[in-house]
């Protein structure tokens, strides 16, 4: 295919439209009526370009395993006053950090797994009109980012995270409030301290609240896709084997998997 | 699931990151029941796509990838759980490793088997459209993938058309025309690896935009000629290659010029018709969107069809004529027709030109008869070769 020669110099080039007629309706047996086309996800128009992507998705997934390489850096601890832990890798610091001390109460010392749970947290723990207002309007704000509703109580709420958002009626993170001593009464925290509403507490996940969460027997799915477990992650010394996608996928229609890429750390 | 809930919630980052490596494992398997059983680890799951490291977060958000495509039941639980104010949030990270992770979780959403409709509207309420668009625009700093993902997404989002006005008054189609000016740019430079992958869902998503059923928001952003110098390198460097891409830009080339005559009339005068009826031999739908193409053209009046006929459009058309295709012959008659219609000395060049015989094959075929007969009662007479009788006949049917 041949482009005539400088073209590319038109780009900027004022031209003078053609006169144009104007439209008539096309007059039988011809039928040609300009119009631009709109095609559906189903369309057949699309079955080239989306062949070329399912190969390109699938040539991703049989090179899916990575190998990362974590950098060892010489022991350095937690620059957080009271946390003495101690890191040989950056990986490990920052999701310590994360962990621990991103969204860590500055009252209480308590740490929480998003942004939006600690702003809540302290809205109710720590804002001293907080329980004046909720005698007058709803104040228990939604715990799904996005939900604008409110609640009288951390009781009405929870049902709501149960009832509309599918929350487990257990969700570990809207425990509710202690003995009203503990806001101002907290203790001079130790590590172990530092997050209690989150502690590892197997135990207090009781038989019957986790009812609802039950699974029905599996439906067997439309997706005509197979896969086949990926190899399993060794956490070794110095290397991470990574496979996000179970490796081997066949692809059908409205189950392609995406992709990934393929970086390696030097 | 208990015991793993518990852990993956414990604060003890490396229990924690342990659990979720163990829910990333479970989330490989080709049984939906274990994908099933891993519901009431979801809203964790989404709880943690927020401020966390980026080796975590990503696990997380492949986890949710994992299951989200073995179950229907896990897609269903994601929405009201807050997925898509999640995503959008998430999507706002720095890093390549989460954006790619994203561009695997957020088709499996987008795509799924189930009616768009349920997820759709949620997706065009939130941020997650600006998003994607971001992203894709944004290719070269964050990689090729991350954008060809992406772009895939606004496809998906796109070609359901839901609510495609929104998206064009948040002004998409501007975003994705500076786009393709710059893959052009990148065409020029010979820097093309990969590029299809991105181009394909880019014009689609364009294609689409245009075709909507009040495009003014989209004419004003549109008046711009380069994309038409676009639309043709890319099938110059596609053509070999990647023969699908040419008809994803024809059918761009074609809602382009269906109403616009300033694309029509740049067409001619940036002289792109030769490289048009190069296309012509191509066969199947790059003929037929080629010659609709034309159509376009012609049908803008006189002064376009004298450019197309002086730019030799009839010997190519004599071509497409001995085709077996009918609809390709169908789009060549009614292009004749247009020429005629509008400019009668094409008539008599055509019938010099031994028209008559290559029509002549298609007199007896069903579809088709019709038009060859009227081209040639109407057109085509031996008597009626003079330019005066086609004139009056084409002022009959124009509105007066
Ligand atoms: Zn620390
Ligand atoms: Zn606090
Ligand atoms: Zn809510």
């Amino acid at each position: 295919m041949l482009l005539p020669p400088g073209l590319s110099l038109s780009l900027q080039a004022e031209r003078p439209l053609l006169p144009v007629r104007p439209r008539s309706p096309p007059r039988a047996p011809f039928c040609f009526s300009a119009r631009r086309l709109r095609f559906h996800r189903q369309h057949e128009f699309f079955e080239d370009g989306d062949i070329h992507r399912h190969l390109y998705l699938q040539d991703i997934l049989t090179n899916v395993t990575e190998v990362t390489e974590r950098s060892k850096v010489s022991e350095f601890s937690c620059h957080i006053v009271g946390c003495c832990q101690v890191f040989d890798t950056l990986e490990g610091y920052e999701h310590h950090y994360n962990t621990l001390h991103r969204n860590m109460c500055s009252f209480c010392k308590r740490s929480f797994p998003s942004g939006h749970l600690l702003d809540t947290h302290i809205l109710e723990w720590h804002d001293s009109l907080f329980q004046i207002m909720a005698e007058k309007q709803n104040m228990y704000q939604c715990l799904v980012e996005g939900c604008a509703e409110k609640f009288k109580s951390s009781k009405d709420r929870k049902d709501h995270l149960v009832k509309v958002h599918l929350y487990p009626s257990d969700f570990r993170f809207d425990r509710p409030k202690k003995a009203k001593s503990s806001i101002k009464h907290s203790k001079p925290h130790s590590k172990r301290d530092v997050s209690m509403p989150m502690d590892v507490n197997v135990e207090t996940c009781e038989q019957s609240q986790a009812d609802s969460m039950e699974i029905c027997p599996s439906e067997s799915t439309e997706n005509p896709t197979q896969l086949a477990s990926g190899p399993i992650p060794s956490v070794q010394e110095k290397q991470l084997y990574k496979s996000r996608i179970p490796s081997t996928v066949c692809f059908g229609q409205g189950a392609s998997r995406g992709f990934k890429s393929l970086k390696k750390k030097a | 699931m208990r015991v793993l809930t518990g852990l993956f919630t414990s604060s003890l980052a490396d229990v924690r990151m342990e659990a979720a490596r163990c829910l990333h494992e479970l989330s490989h398997s080709n049984d939906p029941a274990v994908a099933e059983a891993c519901l009431p680890a979801t809203s964790y799951l989404l709880t943690y796509l927020s401020g966390h490291s980026v080796e975590f977060t990503e696990l997380c958000v492949y986890t949710l990838g994992n299951l989200a495509v073995e179950s229907e039941t896990v897609r269903k639980q994601l929405l009201p759980q807050g997925i898509i104010p999640a995503l959008a949030s998430c999507l706002q990270s720095p890093h390549v490793a989460v954006l790619e992770g994203l561009g695997y979780l957020l088709p499996q959403l987008l795509q799924a088997t189930e009616d768009p409709a349920t997820i759709l509207p949620l997706v065009l309420d939130s941020a997650l459209p600006l998003h994607m668009l971001r992203l894709v625009s944004s290719n070269l700093e964050l990689g090729m993938g991350v954008a060809v993902e992406f772009a895939w997404c606004l496809h998906y989002v796109v070609c359901s058309h839901v609510n495609n006005g929104l998206l064009i008054s948040q002004g998409i189609v501007s975003t994705l025309v500076l786009l393709l000016l710059d893959l052009a740019s990148a065409v020029v430079e010979g820097a093309t690896e990969g590029l299809e992958l991105l181009l394909c869902p880019v014009l689609r998503c364009l294609s689409n935009l245009l075709a909507e059923d009040e495009p003014e928001s989209c004419k004003v952003q549109m008046q711009d000629e380069r994309l038409l110098v676009a639309v043709f390198l890319f099938m110059q460097r596609f053509l070999q290659q990647h023969p699908f891409l040419v008809q994803e830009c024809l059918w761009l080339l074609n809602n382009l010029t269906a109403d616009e005559p300033i694309f029509c009339s740049a067409l001619l005068t940036l002289d792109l018709l030769p490289a048009l009826l190069q296309l012509l031999p191509c066969s199947g739908t790059v003929t037929l969107l080629a010659l609709t193409v034309l159509c376009n053209v012609a049908e803008k009046g006189p002064a376009y069809c004298r450019q197309l006929h002086q730019k030799a459009v009839l010997p190519s058309l004599l071509s497409t004529l001995a085709l077996s295709d009918a609809q390709v012959v169908g789009q060549s008659l009614e292009l004749l027709h247009l020429l005629f219609l509008h400019l009668p000395e094409a008539a008599a060049d055509f019938l010099s030109q031994a028209g008559l015989q290559a029509l002549a094959q298609h007199r007896d075929n069903p579809p088709l008869q019709e038009r060859v007969r009227a081209l040639e009662e109407r057109y085509l007479q031996p008597a009626a070769a003079t330019p005066v009788s086609p004139i009056r006949a084409s002022a009959a049917a124009l509105p007066s």
